[in-house]
Order: C-alpha cells, then structure tokens, then sequence
C-alpha cells in the first residue's frame, strides 16, 4: 500500500462525524452513517470539521492518507450529506433574492463607523489580536485564490477572460514569491507564527471552517458556479476597504514589513479585482446565463451572513 | 500584453470610481513623483481622495453615516 507521506496531520476530531472520517482516513474505523448529518449543527464544530477533512483531500490531502481516498464513493456519500445538512441550512438562513444590483450596491458603500473585526483591529487590535486573526484567517490565505480557481473551465469568455485574468495576479502573475498565499505566509512569520500548510486547522474555530468549506463547496460543484462568482465578488468588493484598515493594525502594532505589505498589496491589487469581477466575470456570466442573477446573489449573501458569524465569534472571544 | 496598433492599451472610464487602464504602466503625477505598475490592470483614482494616490483604494465609495442601513459594517 502506498502512504502519502506528505500534507499536515489530521486534525483531532470534534464529534461523531469528524471522528468517523478521520479514523476512515486512517484506514482504522468505519465512515459514519450518512443519515448522522441530519441531526447535527450545520454551523457546528463537528459537521464543519468532517466537511472541512473531506474537502482537504482536494487541495494537499493529509499526511499518511491514501490519495486515491479523494474519490472514494462512500465518502463521497458523506460528504454529500454534510453538504446537503450545510447548503440547506444556508439556503434557510440567508434569504433568496433576484436584486443582484441591490445585493452588489448593499457591498459598495462604506459606513463612516463600523464595528466589524477590521475596525476593531485597527483601533484597539494587539498583536495578540493580530496573531489570532492570522491563524483563523490562514486556513484561506494559505491557500488563496485556490478553490475559486475550480470555476474556470465551467465560465466562458468574458467571465473566463476575466476570472483568469485575476486569479493570475492573486497566484503572482509569474512570480513564485508575489503568489499571495506565499506573501501571507510572510505576515505568518513576521507574528511569529508558524507557516507550514494546516498547522492551525485544530485552532481553527468553526465559522472559519465553514467560511472556508462554502468556498470548496461552491468550487467543486458545476451546479452552483454562479454561487462561486458571487462569493468571489463578495471577498474582493469588501477586501480593499478592510485590508487598508488591517495594514493600520499591523503598522501600528509593529508586526513588521511583510505582515504590512500583505494588506497593502490586498487594498491595492483588490480595487483592480473588484472592478474586473464586477465588469467581465459577473458581466460576462449574466451575459451567457442570465438565470445565473439569483445563484449568484446567493452567492454573496451566503458569504456576508457566514463573515459576519466569524466576526461576532471573534469578537465575543476577545470580549469586546 | 505591449501596446501596438494592433493591440491598442486598453483604458475603461466607469460611471464613477477609477479609471482602468491595462499595465504595465508608469504614472507620472503632478508633482513629478513616478509609479510604476506591472498588474495585468490597474485602477487609476479619479476621485483624489485614494490614500495610494495614483492607485484606487475604493476611498470613491459611498459613505453611510452611523444609522443608515449598510450591509458592509462587519468587515
């Protein structure tokens, strides 16, 4: 039997489900029952978890796991019904609307005051706050631009064009050190953090998972393309404005240049992106399929109703 | 992509906000300061108020003063 010697550990599990997956990936325990994913938190520890470890084995895999485990159909199985359990609830949660240009217009206008995790860490953020931020966040930027990278065979044209033209620039437009994961890992080191690919996923708290797990889930599923646009359009409409107030944070802190210019490059390089996805990738998407409106609205909703449960847990963690 | 007359640069004038322009670019400002961009696009501030002046930082966008409805509070 061949082991796949290389990726992160796995994680310890959190419940049943991830329990089951895990030892399944170790080759030492049984799947869990598909029907479990019913009755478990669609936003829980648990059933964020399973759905995060099966998702992994699309990007890096884990080490000591069989690759060919990507495409095994009982655990396919599952990770159908923890995407259903997830999907549904969210479709429950996040209202269904067709006003895409009202949705997009909501993303588009800046309050003066807010008082999300960006505003926070601007003001009043510590480097202790920062090293947190950094090692919820790094389950995504570690692999930025990663799982949007699944929707380009599945647009065409415009939207192709465009897409690609971003993801290009987000993976360093040729050159292995501006590729932002790598830039993160630059901000991973000036906090003192250690950047190896999954060293976090234990601390990773749940609406991170699930932050993260909507955008596989979106990626890997043809059917819900224009959720991906969406959730996309969603991350580089409201990054700019954030990362100019993460960049004050890191400054003010002292974390150091690369921890800086992470966010720099985001307030710099996601204006450019915000008007590409809005023009050709959106644009271009309703032009071929204007059916696509509500998925993508969806999209984008699903993505501000699942930051903002990230935020509020961060927050309620720090007491503020 | 280099400028040529078959490949003209492309520029793309919005409603509102930047001014797009294919890059690479070099930028000279009123005073004389030069930037310098290799993105496949970039965003040219319009509005004056970009704190990365030439560059747009979205500082175009609209503002909602404390109590009037915004989706974009928490981020």
């Amino acid at each position: 039997m061949t082991r796949h010697r290389a990726g992160p550990p796995l994680p310890r599990a959190r419940g049943e489900l991830s329990a089951g997956v895990i030892a399944f990936l170790r080759d030492d325990g049984a799947l869990p029952d598909p029907g479990a994913a019913r009755d478990a938190d669609p936003y829980g520890d648990d059933l964020q978890l399973a759905l995060y470890v099966c998702y992994e084995l699309h990007y890096r895999g884990f080490a000591g796991v069989r690759p060919e485990l990507e495409w095994d159909p009982p655990l396919l199985t599952v990770r159908g019904a923890l995407e259903d359990r997830f999907l549904t609830a969210l479709r429950h949660d996040v209202p269904a609307t067709d006003e895409l240009d009202g949705v997009l217009e909501g993303l588009l206008v800046e309050p003066i005051r807010g008082s999300g995790v960006s505003w926070f860490l601007q003001d009043l953020g510590e480097l202790r706050h920062l090293r947190e931020y950094a090692i919820q966040r790094s389950l995504y930027h570690l692999k930025e631009a990663d799982p949007h990278a699944w929707v380009l065979p599945r647009l065409s044209g415009r939207a192709k064009a465009g897409m690609a033209a971003i993801e290009y620039d987000e993976f360093g437009a040729g050159r292995a050190d501006r590729v932002h994961a790598g830039l993160f890992a630059g901000l991973m080191s000036d906090l003192g953090l250690d950047t190896a690919y999954g060293r976090y996923l234990d601390q990773g708290c749940a609406p991170m998972l699930a932050l993260v797990n909507v955008m596989s889930l979106f990626g890997l599923h043809r059917r819900l393309r224009g959720a991906l646009v969406g959730h996309f359009a969603a991350v580089e409409i409201t990054s700019s404005p954030g990362s100019r107030r993460l960049a004050h944070a890191m400054k003010r802190n002292g974390a150091g240049p690369a921890a800086e210019f992470f966010y720099t490059e985001h307030v710099e390089a996601d204006a450019v992106h915000e008007q590409v996805v809005r023009r050709d990738v959106i644009g271009g998407l309703l032009d071929d399929e204007p059916a696509m409106a509500t998925d993508i609205a969806f999209g984008i909703t699903a993505t501000s109703y699942l930051e903002e449960r990230l935020g509020d847990r961060m927050l309620a963690d720090w007491k503020v | 992509m280099p400028n040529s007359s078959e490949h003209p640069c492309r520029i793309t004038i919005g409603d509102d906000g930047p001014l797009l322009v294919e890059g690479p670019v070099e930028v000279t400002c009123a005073d004389g300061t030069v930037a310098v961009s290799d993105r496949f696009v970039v965003a040219l501030c319009m509005c004056r108020r970009s704190r990365m002046y030439p560059w747009c930082d979205t500082s175009h966008r609209r503002r909602t003063q404390p109590g009037e409805k915004s989706r974009r509070d928490t981020g």
